[in-house]
């Protein structure tokens, strides 16, 4: 069940992260909060439109709005998105692990001109 | 001797594709060497250690399959997962499929992995491209566990067993 619950909001979570417009505003939160009206300037939206994207942020747990009725700036909640970009680490875990051993494997094929036996370690 | 481990990136260039990129300082022949010939390949592709590769059978050429067993001795645990060749382009490109034998993630993947020599270094890009968005996120997301899950089906076979034999 608590799988369950993880998964889902996991799902909730890469949706949200699927559209360009959204991740922009992500990346433009990282460096503060802002209003709707400030995501809006520089994407070129409507305020409208702005405000269904931060709906589905909100809704993903990627951001949080501020209770003052008037600003209700954005901020960026970074616990889910880190959650989230965790599991590209899961490649760059076993694709790392297995380059660095490569290296050696190359190192170990290319004819040797000089030694004939391999160094001990 | 010079190695590029700064060079290894981890990309989605679309929403259904995984990327990895890494540059290796070797000729392309010993890199494509290395990524399909057998016994060189289960000296290096393990991931993180403690895993060793028992079974790692590779048929070069279009329509001819490859297969691929991990184990992890100390845990109890394996994961196997094989597919067949699509292109094979000596020593520039591969294209296969890939499916786990206990797969996480609906249908099958089609990794593409190309070679490309500059100056005696040779960068490889390995693009695996999903079925659909959900099957890459499902992949790349409990890729870790899978090695567990496969691991709990083994004992759950051996339970069944028991119980049945008497």
């Amino acid at each position: 069940m608590v799988m369950q619950a993880t998964t889902s909001h996991l799902n909730a979570t890469f949706a949200a992260l699927a559209d360009p417009t959204r991740r922009a505003i992500l990346a433009r939160l990282a460096s503060g909060e802002a209003t709707v009206n400030e995501l809006a300037e520089p994407f070129a939206m409507t305020q409208p439109a702005i405000s269904k994207h931060l709906k589905v942020l909100e809704r993903a747990g990627l951001i949080s709005r501020g209770r003052d009725a008037q600003r209700r700036p954005s901020r960026l909640e970074p616990k889910r998105l880190a959650e989230a970009s965790r599991w590209l680490e899961q490649y760059r875990q076993f694709w790392g692990a297995s380059f660095a051993r490569l290296d050696a494997v190359l190192e170990d094929l290319k004819p040797k001109k000089t030694r004939r036996e391999r160094p001990s370690r | 001797m010079l190695f590029y481990p700064e060079s290894f990136k981890v990309s989605t260039p679309t929403d259904r594709e995984i990327q990895v990129e890494r540059d290796f300082n070797a000729p392309r022949q010993l890199v494509f060497d290395a990524f399909t010939k057998p016994e060189l390949v289960r000296r290096w592709l393990l991931g993180p250690d403690g895993w060793t590769m028992p079974v790692c059978e590779i048929d070069l050429r279009v329509g001819g399959a490859y297969r691929y067993v991990w184990r992890k001795e100390s845990a109890g645990m394996e994961m196997g997962m094989g597919g067949v060749f699509r292109e094979v382009v000596h020593p520039e490109k591969l294209v296969a499929t890939e499916k786990f034998d206990a797969s996480w993630y609906p249908g099958e993947a089609v990794d593409t992995t190309v070679f490309e020599e500059r100056g005696g270094i040779t960068k490889i890009k390995l693009t695996v491209l999903y079925e659909s968005k959900e099957a890459r996120d499902m992949a790349t997301r409990s890729g870790m566990d899978q090695g567990m899950i496969a691991g709990y089906n083994r004992l759950e076979q051996v339970l069944a067993s028991f119980s049945t034999n008497g």
